[in-house]
C-alpha cells in the first residue's frame, strides 16, 4: 500500500490532527466530570492511557478468533478486565484520588475512546501499530483533560496540585476566585473554547 | 411515595445528562435531528429499565459481601464486589444483544429505524453509570431500583430531545463562528441547559 501511514503518525495523530476528545468527540463524559482540579483529571488520564494501550494489544492479538457477533461482548470483558486491575492499583496506592474519582473509574469500561479505537483500529492492525495507536490516542486524551483543568482549578480555585498559585495579595485588593469555574457546565465551555482555538489554526477541521 | 419522589428526582434532579454528565458522547453524536434522537431516547430508557434491576439482584444476591449466604452458611464471608463491573457490563451487552435480536425478529420496522443505535447502548455511559450509582447507594428494594432506572431514562430521553431540538434550529437560523459550528456550539448549549438544570438542585422531595 503507498499511503500506508506509518507507526509514528500513528503515534502523533491523535494528539492534535486526530485528537480523540475535541475532533474524534469521544470520551466527553470523564472528561468533564474528573477535570475540576488537575490531579484526579492527570490520574484519569494515566489510567486510560494504561487500559487503552493494553486493550488494543490484547483485541489485536485475538482479533481473528472473535466471531463478528459477539465482538462487543468479547470487546467489554477485555477492557472490564484492566480496568478492575486499575480500580484494585488505585484502591491500594493512590485512595484519595480514587475516592474522588468514584464511578469514573469504572465508566472508563464504557468510555467512548476505548470501544472506538478497539472498533477502529485494533479489530484490523497488528498488535504494535495497535499499541502505539492506544499510547497515542491516550496521551491526546489527556492532553485535553490536563488544559481543561489546569483553567478550571486555577480560575475556580486559584491552586494547582493543590497549591496556592494566586498570591494572597491579589485576594486583599479584590480578586475572587470564580466559583462557577467549578461546576461541571464549565467544563463543557472550557472544551468549546479549547475546539474553538483549536479549529481557528486548523481550518481544514471546520464543519460547513 | 417514596419512589414516586425517587423518580422524579431521578428525572429532573438527578439528571444523568446535565448533573452527572453521562452518556455524553451518544448524546453528542445523534443528537443532530429530533426523531433519531427521540428513538435513541427511548431505546436507552427501555435499557435502564431492564438493566437496573437484573444488576441490583445480580449485586444483593452474587456479589455484595455475604450476598450468596442463600448458598449455605458457609458463603457468608464470600466478598464478591470486585467482579461487579464485568458482571454489569455482561448484563448489559448481553441484553443489548438480546433486545436487537427480538426487536430485529418481531418489529423490523422498529428495528430499521432504530437498529445502528441497538449496539451503541451497550457503551452508553449512562447505562452503566445507572448500575455503578445503584450499587453506591445501595437501595431498598429491586422495585425502587426499577423507578431510579425508569427516571433515569425519562430524564436522558427529555435532554437528548431537547438540545437535538435547539440544534436543529440553531443549524438552520444563527450564525456560528466558523470554528464554533458543529460540535462547538453544541457544547456550548450543553452547558447552557446544564446551568439551567442546576436550578433543580435545591428541590427536595
Amino acid at each position: 500500500m503507498a499511503d500506508k501511514i506509518t507507526n509514528k503518525q500513528i503515534f502523533f495523530n491523535p494528539f492534535s490532527k486526530d485528537n480523540p476528545v475535541i475532533v474524534q468527540v469521544l470520551g466527553i463524559c470523564s472528561c468533564l466530570a474528573v477535570t475540576a482540579k488537575l490531579e484526579p483529571a492527570i490520574v484519569m488520564g494515566l489510567s486510560v492511557i494504561a487500559v487503552l494501550a493494553f486493550a488494543n494489544v490484547i483485541i489485536s492479538l485475538i482479533r481473528n478468533t472473535i466471531p463478528t457477533n459477539i465482538r462487543i461482548i468479547v470487546q467489554l470483558v477485555v477492557v472490564a478486565g484492566l480496568v478492575i486491575v486499575v480500580n484494585q492499583l488505585l484502591l491500594a496506592y493512590a485512595y484519595d484520588v480514587s475516592k474522588q474519582l468514584s464511578v469514573f473509574i469504572g465508566l472508563i469500561i464504557t468510555n467512548c475512546i476505548l470501544m472506538g479505537r478497539l472498533e477502529a483500529f485494533a479489530m484490523g492492525n497488528k498488535p504494535w501499530p495497535a499499541f502505539l495507536d492506544g499510547i497515542g490516542n491516550g496521551i491526546g486524551y489527556t492532553i485535553i483533560l490536563i488544559i481543561v483543568a489546569f483553567f478550571r482549578e486555577l480560575l475556580g480555585s486559584g491552586t494547582l496540585l493543590g497549591f496556592q498559585v494566586i498570591p494572597p495579595s491579589f485576594y486583599e485588593a479584590g480578586y475572587a476566585n470564580n466559583g462557577l469555574m467549578i461546576l461541571p457546565p464549565m467544563a463543557l465551555i472550557v472544551v468549546a473554547c479549547v475546539i474553538w482555538v483549536h479549529r481557528s489554526i486548523n481550518k481544514d477541521l471546520q464543519e460547513k | 411515595m417514596e419512589n414516586l419522589n425517587l423518580f422524579i428526582r431521578s428525572i429532573f434532579v438527578d439528571n444523568m445528562v446535565f448533573a452527572y454528565f453521562l452518556g455524553m458522547c451518544s448524546f453528542l453524536a445523534v443528537s443532530k435531528n429530533v426523531k433519531t434522537a427521540f428513538g435513541l431516547g427511548v431505546a436507552v430508557t427501555f435499557m435502564l429499565i431492564v438493566t437496573l434491576p437484573i444488576n441490583y439482584l445480580l449485586e444483593n444476591y452474587v456479589l455484595k459481601q455475604g450476598a450468596l449466604v442463600w448458598l449455605g452458611e458457609e458463603f457468608a464471608d464470600v466478598d464478591l464486589s470486585f467482579l461487579s463491573l464485568v458482571m454489569f457490563i455482561a448484563v448489559i451487552a448481553s441484553m443489548t444483544q438480546l433486545v436487537e435480536m427480538a426487536v430485529e425478529k418481531y418489529s423490523p420496522s422498529l428495528y430499521a429505524s432504530l437498529g445502528i443505535f441497538l449496539p451503541l447502548i451497550a457503551v452508553n455511559c449512562a447505562i452503566l453509570g445507572g448500575s455503578l450509582f445503584m450499587q453506591q447507594r445501595g437501595f431498598a428494594n429491586v422495585w425502587t431500583a426499577t423507578c431510579a432506572g425508569a427516571g433515569w431514562g425519562l430524564g436522558w430521553l427529555l435532554a437528548i430531545t431537547a438540545i437535538a431540538a435547539i440544534r436543529e434550529r440553531v443549524a438552520s437560523y444563527s450564525n456560528v463562528p466558523p470554528a464554533l459550528r458543529g460540535i462547538g456550539i453544541t457544547f456550548i448549549l450543553c452547558a447552557l441547559m446544564g446551568i439551567a438544570f442546576m436550578s433543580f438542585l435545591g428541590i427536595k422531595l
